[in-house]
């Protein structure tokens, strides 16, 4: 909880998993998601994460990842997840779901 | 494996050729569950051709569709009779019910209450959720008196049940009970059900915004998160409480912890005392 771990972490979102319920918004206790307008969870304020852990344990849709930074990361740190759409990687669920139709 | 946690271990052991996202409703516990018990037997370093999930029918019946674990998706109510069968075939499994509250103490409630009496060594997941979640919203067992329901649009006039109870009456090795909402706690008492000879029983208190809390004054599923946090408590301070101010605030702990032998254990050394006399 010391103001030491912050910034430390990385928080991502796999959007195409998220439902938007909300939880991990309202019980964060650095405020580090938000519902955008889409009602869709996103980082806003990633360098304020203490890593406690609450919100990937607590996403129902195992949507939320949070992982320590790589050293080299830490100055390019700003830029915030949601690179990939699903966890399995954005090109693989296109093609689950054209094959599934 | 050491150094993965948390989601990326999940993802380690979810089928991923399913439809993902899963079908549970935004804000429903249930997805909860899944990643706790996922978590439990990483914890305890089983290998997945050791777990054998069985569900029965309703909302909790589609975890075990999701898990990469032997995994049966059975009868209404009859999971338990399933689950017995495997256990008596092959005592090594570790045998994992997961079901919901209609369907282990409605459809299937002579089965929990006999499973518990044989005290088979199988962990049942009761995931209660105070309502028929799946079928419309009628009101279950667990449904708090008073609480409004598609079928019981003026309040529920019934009692409910107290699954807890139920199951040490009825003589069941383990019995604790858990929310969606205190998972770290959760995971070790689902570890420690899974590891406990006998029929061990976890019941968890999950929210079901989409038919239960909409009817009864939750305005969001984080609503039904903060009602989880304030009413769920330990039972020594639940006890401390004096009966009338209790409310709708809910016991929480491991009730019941003993290690007498499983049913299994008993006939497999029954069978090699007849062997051995012969």
């Amino acid at each position: 909880m010391s103001a030491k771990s912050k910034g430390k972490s990385r928080v991502t979102i796999f959007p195409d998993w998220c439902k938007g319920c909300g939880i991990c918004a309202a019980f964060c206790p650095a405020k580090v998601m938000e519902l955008n307008d889409q009602g869709k969870a996103v980082v806003v304020r990633e360098e304020e994460c203490i890593n406690c852990g609450f919100c990937e344990l607590h996403c129902p849709d195992f949507a939320i990842m949070v992982q320590p930074k790589v050293d080299s990361e830490i100055p390019a740190g700003s830029k915030s997840g949601q690179v990939n759409a699903s966890p399995t990687g954005s090109v693989e669920s296109e093609k689950s779901i054209k094959e599934k139709g | 494996m050491a150094d993965i946690k948390g989601t990326q271990l999940i993802h380690e052991y979810l089928r991923h050729n399913k439809k993902f996202p899963h079908v549970f409703c935004s804000g429903c516990g249930h997805g909860i569950v899944l990643g706790s018990l996922i978590r439990s037997i990483h914890g305890l370093g089983l290998s997945k051709d050791d777990v054998c999930i069985v569900a029965g029918i309703g909302c909790s019946g589609r975890l075990a569709a999701y898990v990469d674990f032997n995994t049966v998706h059975t009868c209404h109510g009859r999971a338990l009779t399933f689950a017995t069968g495997i256990k008596m075939a092959k005592p090594g499994m570790h045998v994992i019910v997961v079901m919901g509250d209609g369907d282990s103490m409605a459809i299937g409630g002579n089965h929990l209450i006999h499973a518990a009496r044989r005290n088979i060594g199988v962990t049942a997941l009761i995931l209660n959720n105070n309502i028929y979640g799946m079928t419309g919203g009628q009101c279950s067992p667990t449904t708090p008196a008073g609480a409004n329901t598609q079928t019981t649009p003026m309040g529920q006039m019934e009692q409910s049940f107290d699954c807890a109870k139920l199951c040490t009456a009825a003589g069941a090795n383990y019995v604790a009970r858990g929310s969606v909402f205190h998972v770290k706690r959760l995971d070790s008492m689902i570890m420690e059900g899974i590891m406990n000879p006998g029929f061990g029983v976890v019941e968890i208190m999950t929210p079901c915004f989409t038919q239960y809390g909409r009817k009864n004054g939750f305005k969001s599923p984080v609503d039904m998160f903060h009602a989880l946090k304030k009413n769920v408590i330990q039972s020594d301070r639940f006890d401390a409480i004096p009966e009338e101010e209790r409310g709708e605030k809910v016991p929480s702990g491991v009730f019941v912890k003993k290690d007498t032998p499983g049913l299994e254990e008993k006939f497999y050394e029954m069978a090699a005392r007849c062997q051995g006399g012969s």
